[in-house]
């Protein structure tokens, strides 16, 4: 019985960035963990940005590097103290590259509880096409 | 912990001058597993899923956990007496038959309870979900909360 389901979840620290660039801002940058999986008409990846804002979020595809960002508003008030805390909180930065063609203008972002979810349907010419055989 | 804030700067994460030491520690700690509360106690934290930030103000204690994917449907928060109970469950995407690349994002069943540092106001807790990040607010108790002693 040890489906996905009734698997217990395993702490994973959050992943700091050693970025190439340093950041303009100061404070912490996370790695935000993805899923990516293909299906034949899309490239799916989503993101756990937990505190992100729709506002705050920025996607950006160039050549063939794709950019997720997301700013965070600290949700601590001023007059609090620490008492355990136990993970940071920050910004969230990742590039990947991605090797399919996209149709860039199809391209769909949907922020739910915290999880991004992009949608990149692949370009005509790199879907796959299931080529029919004649045989005489 | 007063004297921790001489400076509170607007940016997160430089509230004093010296978070940023506090902050290396923490990391040194995890490194070597050997975390320590601030009185060098060895830390609750058992490394279980979710994390957890306890802050205070003069009023409440705050919870703060990030959730990400998670509805208020699939949270059960319980408290009894001084210890809260947060326990559910991450559902599995649908789109399982999809080929994947890359799978970092866990999925399953999680629970976790702690005791709160101090007694609780248990009728008026409040939990809010956004974005992924559960707040819990918890009223304290009339004895928890700091009285300001009069100099005659």
């Amino acid at each position: 019985m040890d489906t996905t389901e009734n698997k217990e979840i395993q702490v994973m620290g959050k992943h700091e960035v050693a970025g190439p660039a340093e950041q303009t801002k100061p404070g912490p940058v996370f790695v935000p963990a993805v899923d990516i999986y293909e299906t034949q008409e899309n490239i799916i990846l989503t993101a756990d940005m937990p505190g992100v804002t729709a506002e705050d979020i920025s996607i950006d595809l160039r050549e063939n590097t794709l950019t997720l960002s997301g700013d965070i508003a600290p949700y601590e008030s001023a007059d609090e103290e620490d008492i355990a805390i136990e993970y940071e909180v920050g910004r969230y930065f990742r590039q990947f590259t991605i090797s399919e063609v996209i149709d860039q203008g199809r391209i769909d972002a949907n922020l739910k509880n915290g999880v991004l979810k992009l949608t990149l349907p692949k370009a005509e010419k790199a879907k796959p096409r299931k080529i029919a055989i004649k045989s005489d | 912990m007063i004297t921790r804030r001489w400076i509170d700067f607007p940016a997160f994460g430089f509230k004093s001058p010296f978070s940023d030491l506090d902050r290396m520690k923490r990391q040194l700690d995890q490194l070597f597993g050997q975390a320590t509360d601030e009185k060098g106690y060895p830390a609750r934290r058992a490394g279980v899923f979710p994390l957890i930030n306890l802050t205070e103000n003069k009023n409440n204690y705050f919870i703060r956990a990030e959730l990400p994917g998670v509805s208020a449907e699939e949270l059960d928060i319980q408290s009894t007496d001084r210890n809260i109970a947060i326990t559910g469950h991450r559902e599995t995407p649908a789109d399982e038959s999809a080929g994947y690349h890359r799978r970092e994002r866990e999925f399953g069943r999680f629970s976790r309870a702690f005791t709160l540092p101090g007694e609780i106001e248990r009728d008026k807790i409040d939990a809010t979900l956004k974005n992924g990040i559960l707040t819990i607010t918890i009223p304290k108790a009339e004895e928890a909360k700091p009285k300001q002693i009069k100099i005659r």
